[in-house]
């Protein structure tokens, strides 16, 4: 038989991923649910005043749709690496690098890019100036990209660790940080009626880098989590 | 060269070399923090504006450039043992974290007893500051997923990965102070151009500087000969290291 090409061999990764994750529809709602859910924490937390849950909401809605992203990347590589299909990947022909690459796409498909699109309804649930949305969902739906693939490489490390959660946040959030500085800072600027897209272009910038460097560190931490 | 190279790769070896290095070194690194200490404080005119609290100068800034320095050297040793998979370079990684993170953590703790008497305030959320405080992190991260392994081979492996997706951060931290514009001033010792420091402050610095290298140097060399030993507590020469202290 002959090895499929790697192109199809990620297509078809990737469409693997997408069903699997869309035939238990309810775990691709729980992140959206413990976004919606942690948002409602701050008006109870800060008090309701508009005037100051306006103020926060460009950092409010970034920090937990960071910390939704850090609940949700631990799982990627999770179930092959149980049933053993994950091996069955190290050891195919095709090139680690694109695979992984759809393992994250498929995750932030799933869970990054749906955030994005539903972050104007929480946005303005929080009272965020109707100005500032298109900059809110671009900055996520860039943002989120990059946290997938950073997100990736705590989940390759930590994926044969039998107590992985709490380490994972550990290992990952200093590299969050930056991508939080943006993307914030985006909508902050868009607040202030200053062009977002310098922000938007130096997320971007980040994506360039992490769909470049990020598969490898994510193909050499699988390699390694294997081993154990 | 190839024949070093295998030296390198050999625990005795490098256990002797270690030793004999540090016999040296040790002695001068602890002569030479004495005189740069009192060199910097006693013999060094007061800042025109800040007077004698600048003086902090001779611990913040040496700790925070090896600090920096070190991420380097964690980094250089991971990849060395991800490439050649050579085992002492495990070793010198596993060492360079918690010297690091105790720098940093000097570092920060200095800077912020420095802040209350020239900025009025212990902590500041600057640029500098903030990304000192993500390389602190870094390094617990480094150590938390090396404690995290059962199989201390796998550990070294996955922590190397980890401190070389680090070094992306580390040029941030560099220039945070020259790309945004905070409290913490930009820095002072410039390699091209002119540095904005006084000879009578900065030959001393340097010299801290030198010292507190030769103080990871120190560092570094006592933390592998412990964790080598450990390794290598099975075989003969250690036995025998051991034995010759003991009556038998």
């Amino acid at each position: 038989m002959r090895a499929a090409s790697s192109a199809a061999f990620c297509a078809r990764l990737l469409r693997r991923q997408l069903v699997l994750g869309l035939r238990r529809p309810v775990e691709i709602g729980n992140p959206l649910l413990f976004f919606a859910m942690v948002i409602a924490l701050f008006p109870l937390g800060l008090g309701p005043a508009p005037d100051t849950l306006a103020a926060f909401a460009p950092g409010i809605l970034w920090i937990v749709a960071l910390l939704s992203n850090l609940l949700t990347s631990e799982g990627v590589f999770r179930g092959d690496f149980e049933d053993g299909s994950l091996e069955q990947l190290l050891l195919a022909p095709q090139p680690l690098y694109f695979s992984v690459l759809a393992y994250v796409l498929a995750q932030w498909l799933l869970t990054g890019f749906l955030l994005g699109l539903l972050s104007p309804l929480f946005a303005l649930m929080l009272g965020l100036e109707p100005a500032a949305i298109p900059a809110l969902a671009g900055s996520l739906l860039l943002g989120t990209a990059v946290l997938s693939l950073v997100g990736g490489i705590g989940a390759a490390l930590t994926v044969g660790l039998r107590r992985g959660g709490m380490l994972i946040s550990l290992l990952i959030l200093p590299f969050y940080m930056p991508v939080l500085i943006f993307g914030s800072g985006a909508v902050q600027a868009a607040l202030a009626g200053a062009p977002a897209a310098p922000y938007l272009a130096i997320l971007g910038a980040m994506l360039c880098m992490a769909v470049a460097l990020a598969p490898l560190a994510i193909a050499a931490g699988l390699r390694i989590s294997a081993d154990t | 060269m190839w024949s070093l190279f295998h030296k390198f790769g050999s625990p005795p070896w490098l256990y002797r070399l270690s030793g004999s290095i540090l016999r040296w070194l040790l002695p001068i690194t602890v002569i030479a923090l004495v005189v740069g200490a009192v060199w910097g404080v006693l013999f060094t005119p007061p800042d025109f504006r800040q007077g004698n609290s600048y003086r902090i100068i001779y611990i913040h800034v040496p700790a925070a450039v090896v600090a920096l320095a070190g991420y380097y050297v964690m980094a250089i040793a991971g990849a060395v043992s991800l490439i050649w998979r050579m085992k002492m370079a495990d070793v010198a990684m596993r060492a360079c974290a918690p010297i690091g993170a105790a720098l940093t953590f000097v570092a920060l703790v200095t800077g912020s007893i420095w802040g209350k008497p020239t900025w009025g305030t212990w902590w500041v959320w600057d640029a500098r500051i903030t990304s000192m405080l993500i390389l602190f992190f870094l390094y617990l991260g480094v150590i938390a997923l090396y404690e995290a392994y059962e199989n201390k081979e796998l550990a070294a492996k996955a922590c190397a990965v980890l401190s070389l997706v680090g070094t992306v951060n580390i040029p941030i931290i560099y220039k945070s102070v020259d790309w945004w514009y905070s409290l913490h001033q930009p820095a002072s010792i410039k390699f091209t151009g002119d540095t904005t420091i006084d000879p009578s402050m900065l030959y001393p610095l340097l010299f801290m500087i030198i010292s507190f290298y030769a103080l990871f140097t120190c560092a570094l060399l006592l933390n592998m000969r412990a964790e080598i030993l450990q390794r290598e507590q099975r075989t003969a020469w250690v036995r025998r290291l051991a034995g010759s202290g003991e009556r038998d």
